[in-house]
């Protein structure tokens, strides 16, 4: 019943979170990302930004409000369809293992997503620590790209590189996910960036809605 | 820049390099240990009347007891039980530490639980435990290993777990679950290589913590019977006949003891400094 017809998006309904007793960092929060649409958002730095990207992927559970994935509640157990693309891809990768471990434990991506990103084929040999950043991190975006992925939250997911590559990330990106019918949250503080690829842009601070009750 | 990288990264080769040699010198030591002692029958320390009390010689190197028998061949058949005591309560113990540590990291619950555990085996001293588990098992080789087993694991399970926390927290071992990987996949995948270092460092630590204790607590006549010749044992009964002279029988089974011990301990620091030098 709680399912109704057509609501193929992801919504955040009333979300508040604050850490452990301090203030609320937001409260109620509405939020509703349809499928295959790409909604930029920017934002002071601090503004919890990262932490409603935490909440969306099941990272954090919200103090209050709930979030619907096309309709479901979605238990926590399983592959979980909303995947968060982290910031920093150095902590995002064990540093123990090979590249093609990391692919490995993806499980069933697609040999289109690595040339598309530009995944050299002698780097699945190296371990994390003979890869730079912007190397490392074509690998974390690849991974979000699962067979079971539905959205994707990206929080500042291209500020190690370049313009040009940072051009040419984007660009894949976006045909994999147009490909594939995912929607998705951009983070960055890059508005031109996010004018670019977004088919909607949002002011965090104006989602936030009473930013600084206190209690 | 580069310049720096290169030459740290050929120091280090180096240095792991003469790590690795001095670590083979001491395997291959404490095999003459083991094969020597497995090889030793029951006619080289067999009684023989006609060659008691003599002291040390080309033809018996440590000398011989009061009934005749090779102190030399005694001592390594001593050192070798000691070493298998020590390998099993060393293994034991490290399993245990193993399992309690993964336990820990799996909830609070059971963490609270794994930490009172700690707690109260750390703040009686160990050898009482040790004694007491060795007495009601009634000695022997069992008695020894099972005490020593559910003794030495504290330390080793604290560092295992706190080891296993931070791991827990990083980013990497979050998305692995979000990516819908089971707890056993992550753990055999991302926690055992991670703190595999640690738990043979731990273990060759633990080892010969566990062959002095064997040896303590069988000096004390707590541990291994007095038909079995163990170090212990055989210090024991040697401290009789100190007073008539046969120094002996106490100097050189004790002096291998404390190479066997040092050796692991020379071991384990050498593992710990190869896995993270600095
Ligand atoms: N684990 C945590 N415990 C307590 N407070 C935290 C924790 N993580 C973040 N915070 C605080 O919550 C606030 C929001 O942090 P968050 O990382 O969500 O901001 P952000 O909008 O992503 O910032 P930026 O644009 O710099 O990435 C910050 O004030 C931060 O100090
Ligand atoms: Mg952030």
């Amino acid at each position: 019943m709680e399912k109704w017809l057509g609501a193929f998006m992801l919504e955040l309904k009333n979300i508040s979170f604050r850490y452990n007793r301090s203030k609320w960092l937001f409260k109620h929060v509405n939020l509703a990302i349809g499928q295959g649409e790409i909604v930029g958002m920017y934002g002071k730095s601090g503004s919890g930004k990262t932490t409603l990207a935490k909440i969306m992927a099941n990272y954090l559970s919200p103090a209050e409000g709930e979030i619907l994935i096309d309709g479901e509640k979605m238990n926590n157990e399983k592959y979980y369809p909303v995947q968060l693309i982290w910031q920093h891809p150095e902590k995002a990768i064990n540093p123990n293992w090979k590249l093609s471990t990391i692919i490995d434990e993806a499980e069933g991506l697609n040999e289109e997503i690595f040339s598309l990103l530009g995944i050299q084929k002698e780097w699945l040999n190296r371990r994390p620590h003979e890869l730079s950043g912007g190397e490392l991190q074509r690998f974390c975006i690849a991974r979000a790209f699962g067979p079971n992925t539905r959205y994707i939250v990206a929080d500042e997911i291209t500020s190690m590189f370049d313009a040009l590559t940072q051009a040419q990330i984007w660009h894949a990106f976006i045909k994999l996910v147009k490909e594939r019918n995912i929607g998705v949250l951009a983070i960055s503080h890059h508005i031109p960036l996010l004018e670019k690829i977004s088919d909607r842009l949002i002011d965090f601070n104006k989602l936030k809605s009473c930013p600084n009750i206190t209690n | 820049m580069k310049y720096h990288s290169i030459s740290f990264g050929t120091r280090m080769a180096i240095s792991r390099k003469g790590l690795l040699l001095k670590l083979l010198g001491l395997l291959s030591l404490f095999l003459i240990f083991v094969i020597g002692g497995s090889f030793i029958g029951e006619e080289q320390i067999e009684a023989n009347m006609s060659q008691k009390n003599l002291g040390p010689s080309i033809r018996h190197l440590f000398g011989t007891d009061w009934l005749g028998r090779d102190m030399f061949f005694r001592t390594l058949s001593g050192l070798h039980l000691s070493f298998r005591v020590g390998l099993f309560s060393a293994a034991i113990s490290t399993l245990i530490a193993l399992i309690l540590s993964l336990l820990s990291s799996y909830n609070k619950y059971f963490d609270a639980m794994v930490t009172i555990l700690i707690d109260l085996l750390l703040s009686i001293p160990h050898l009482v435990t040790l004694i007491l588990i060795a007495f009601v098992l009634g000695g022997g080789v069992k008695g020894v290993v099972v005490g020593i087993a559910l003794t030495h694991w504290p330390s080793l399970t604290r560092v295992l777990r706190a080891e296993l926390m931070q791991m827990k927290t990083a980013e990497y071992v979050q998305i692995s679950k979000k990516l819908g990987k089971s707890r056993i996949w992550m753990v055999r995948n991302h926690f055992l290589p991670q703190i595999l270092p640690q738990l043979l460092v731990g273990f060759i630590l633990l080892f010969p913590h566990a062959i002095l204790h064997e040896s303590a607590i069988t000096f004390l006549g707590f541990g291994l019977s007095p038909e079995q010749p163990a170090i212990g044992i055989i210090l024991a009964e040697s401290m009789k006949y100190l007073t008539a002279g046969m120094w002996w029988l106490v100097l050189f089974p004790g002096l291998s003891l404390i190479l066997m011990v040092a050796m692991f301990e020379a071991m384990g620091n050498n593992f710990r400094k190869m896995f993270n030098p600095q």
